[in-house]
């Protein structure tokens, strides 16, 4: 019932320590200026912002002085079994290039949501009005990404325009560009995050930093029961924030 | 000649109708409400479907749950179809122009709704040039579209046989033309009913990472692609059955014999039951497989009021056990009362289910750390959809009025 499952040679892979996470929000601002999200006139209904990057905040339900939070910093997951590719009825989103990323299709995409409902990270975002910039604003839309209509859905996709200034770069320099060596590619959020709460690369590579973190034995993805095979990690070393990566019956173990 | 009287010459042969004042002022009153709801269609083409209740996380709402819930009532036009032209029970032809109404009604309607759901329109035919055939909405979209087409066609030769227009030869003999061929576009429109029907309850059997929806399956159909087409036929002929009886109410008149009525209520009431088998071992499979694989539990699945356990009890115990009884008991079904309710109640729980399905579904927060959260739809979404039903009110009432529906009228109201 499920699509099939992509594999790629390279993989692109987000590991994110929640651990180091302190939850200052700046992967979130960093995401909304680097993929020209407009300004909401009015942000309170957080149900319907554009966080393609949404920072959620754990707690494990205890009193003080027992009281812990933690914070999950929540992109797309690129899964290696998307819920929502199959599902999208005139293929404005897809899997189908190596690194893994799943596309979204802005200028092909009718709007009809299925994609949303299907998500059950709640990872796909929806234009509810036109995006406007108050007056002088404007001059912030950079040109790596384009902006969307009212009206599509718009999802993380791992600061895409990234990877190809990265590979430009390589092409430039003489170097492969199908082999980045780790750093050369870094999307906003991660750039920017004050406590080195987040690592990216190729999973698949070796030499990047990424594909041992993901590895380790703190590491696990979120909702891995339900088969969708995420390509972003989390790592903790507290029992309490690894048991809400996914949902366990009362008689088994996270 | 005045125009009131002129006015009665275009009645089907032999009927009375209510005086023009009266016929005009109902109409007015449906006016209003669709007038209302197309200054809301207005609001939403102009500023985006923000305008509606919906969010991030309920992208499906209320113009889904009704889009599923009129196709699936709707579906008596393609069922009777079924019945009457290929499996040839003659007694329905006395009830198929109903339902083949009701079903344009229905599905021209929920057409309309797709138009302001989606949020780019006029990109509505990508569907056609950019289709994923793994979508099960893309069969949704070819089927529907196609099915419109069908009972279009359905509708034609009986808007031709209206006693004026049929004076004009060309339109009479396309009319009888089409009759002649009608028993195929039955069967077309069967085939693309049983298909757009299921697709509707696949799209959410599908969902794999939506463990309130997911369903096994057979083949590339989960169950709810089974159980959408079941449900579907089981409650559409019981939805003609009651229209037929508002109008009775309304116009005062017997519009059909209750024999008639009470076979289709026989027909939707033994759909029922089978549905009913199947969707209880459904629910059986998904509480002790599906949820368990997913580290769930039942009680995990309904939070407070509004997707609380009632909602499962009253579709699946009093929606689908009670009207299985009256229709399929002849004693009862006999009695109007009983047969009535139990219609009522058929319908009931097939909109139920196409709610819980569309919202429900959505609601429920897989990530452990996410809470539940509640969707109602605001002023825009109610007053478009108020529209659609003023819509089909006035189709109806002009259709009555003026198109030859009811064989049996004059004979029963001699």
């Amino acid at each position: 019932m499920s699509a099939a499952h992509q594999e790629f040679a390279t993989k692109w892979g987000l590991v994110i320590d929640i651990d180091k996470c302190t939850g200052c929000g700046a992967c979130m601002v960093a995401c909304q200026t680097e993929n020209n999200i407009a300004p909401e006139k009015d942000a309170s209904n957080k149900l319907r912002t554009l966080t393609w990057m949404n920072v959620y905040e754990l707690k494990n339900g205890k009193e003080f002085p027992q009281a812990e939070v933690a914070f999950l910093p929540r992109p797309c997951m690129q899964c290696g079994n998307p819920s929502c590719v199959p599902v999208c009825p005139v293929v404005a989103t897809d899997k189908n290039e190596d690194g893994g990323i799943v596309s979204q299709i802005y200028p092909r995409c009718i709007g009809c949501r299925y994609c949303m409902a299907a998500c059950p990270y709640h990872s796909r975002y929806f234009g509810w009005f036109d995006p406007v910039w108050p007056e002088g604003m404007e001059k912030t839309i950079t040109p790596f990404t384009s902006t969307r209509p009212r009206g599509v859905v718009e999802k993380c996709h791992f600061c895409h325009h990234r990877w190809n200034q990265a590979k430009d770069a390589a092409r430039i320099a003489g170097t492969d560009p199908n082999n980045l060596p780790d750093g050369a590619y870094t999307p906003a959020c991660v750039e920017v995050c004050p406590t080195g709460a987040m690592a990216f690369g190729d999973l698949k590579n070796p030499k990047h930093k990424v594909y041992e973190l993901s590895r380790s034995k703190y590491a696990f993805r979120l909702l891995e029961r339900l088969n969708t095979d995420p390509q972003v990690y989390y790592m903790t070393k507290r029992d309490w924030v690894r048991r809400q990566g996914d949902n366990y019956l009362p008689n088994e173990k996270a | 000649m005045s125009f009131i009287e002129a006015e009665k010459n275009w009645y089907p042969e032999g009927v009375t109708r209510c005086g023009l004042g009266k016929f005009l002022g109902w109409l007015t009153i449906l006016a209003a409400v669709l007038a209302f709801g197309v200054v809301a269609a207005l609001f939403i083409f102009i500023f985006g479907i923000g305008v509606t209740g919906m969010d991030n996380y309920f992208g499906f709402g209320l113009w889904i749950t009704f889009d599923l819930a009129v196709i699936a009532l709707g579906a008596g036009a393609f069922f009777t179809g079924l019945l009457r032209y290929i499996i040839r029970i003659d007694e329905l032809k006395d009830i198929i122009n109903l339902a083949v109404i009701i079903g344009f009604i229905c599905y021209s309607g929920a057409m309309l709704i797709l138009t302001m759901d989606i949020g780019q329109p006029v990109r509505a035919w990508f569907g056609y040039w950019h289709p994923n055939v793994h979508s099960m909405l893309t069969e949704v979209i070819f089927c529907i579209t196609c099915y419109l087409t069908v009972l279009i066609i359905e509708v034609v030769p009986l808007v031709f046989e209206q006693k004026q227009l049929n004076k004009i030869p060309l339109l009479h003999h396309i009319a009888h033309n089409f009759h002649v061929v009608m028993p195929l576009f039955a069967g077309l429109g069967a085939f693309l009913s049983t298909f757009h029907q299921g697709s509707l309850g696949g799209m959410y059997g599908v969902l794999f990472a939506r463990p309130y929806a997911f369903r096994e399956g057979f083949f590339i159909w989960p169950w709810t692609f089974f159980l959408f087409v079941l449900s579907a036929i089981a409650s559409g002929p019981c939805m003609t059955v009651l229209v037929c009886a508002l109008m009775e109410k309304m116009t005062g008149r017997q519009l059909t014999t209750y024999r008639v009525k009470s076979l289709m209520t026989k027909i939707g009431g033994t759909m029922l039951l089978i549905y009913g088998v199947f969707k209880y071992l459904d629910t059986w499979a998904w509480i002790t497989d599906i949820l368990p694989r997913a580290g769930l539990t039942f009680d995990q699945m309904f939070y407070g009021l509004i997707y609380g356990k009632w909602l499962m009890f009253l579709e699946l115990v009093v929606c689908i056990v009670i009207p299985v009884i009256f229709l399929l008991v002849p004693a009862l079904r006999r009695r109007p009362a009983f047969m009535y309710w139990a219609c009522i109640l058929n319908c009931l729980g097939i909109i139920i289910n196409r709610y819980v399905f569309t919202v429900q579904t959505i609601a429920f927060p897989v990530m452990p750390f996410d809470s539940w959260m509640t969707y109602a739809p605001n002023w825009a979404e109610w007053a478009t959809t108020c529209m659609i039903l003023a819509y089909g009110g006035i189709v109806m009432s002009l259709a009555y009025r003026y198109l030859p529906l009811f064989p049996q009228e004059v004979r029963l109201n001699k």
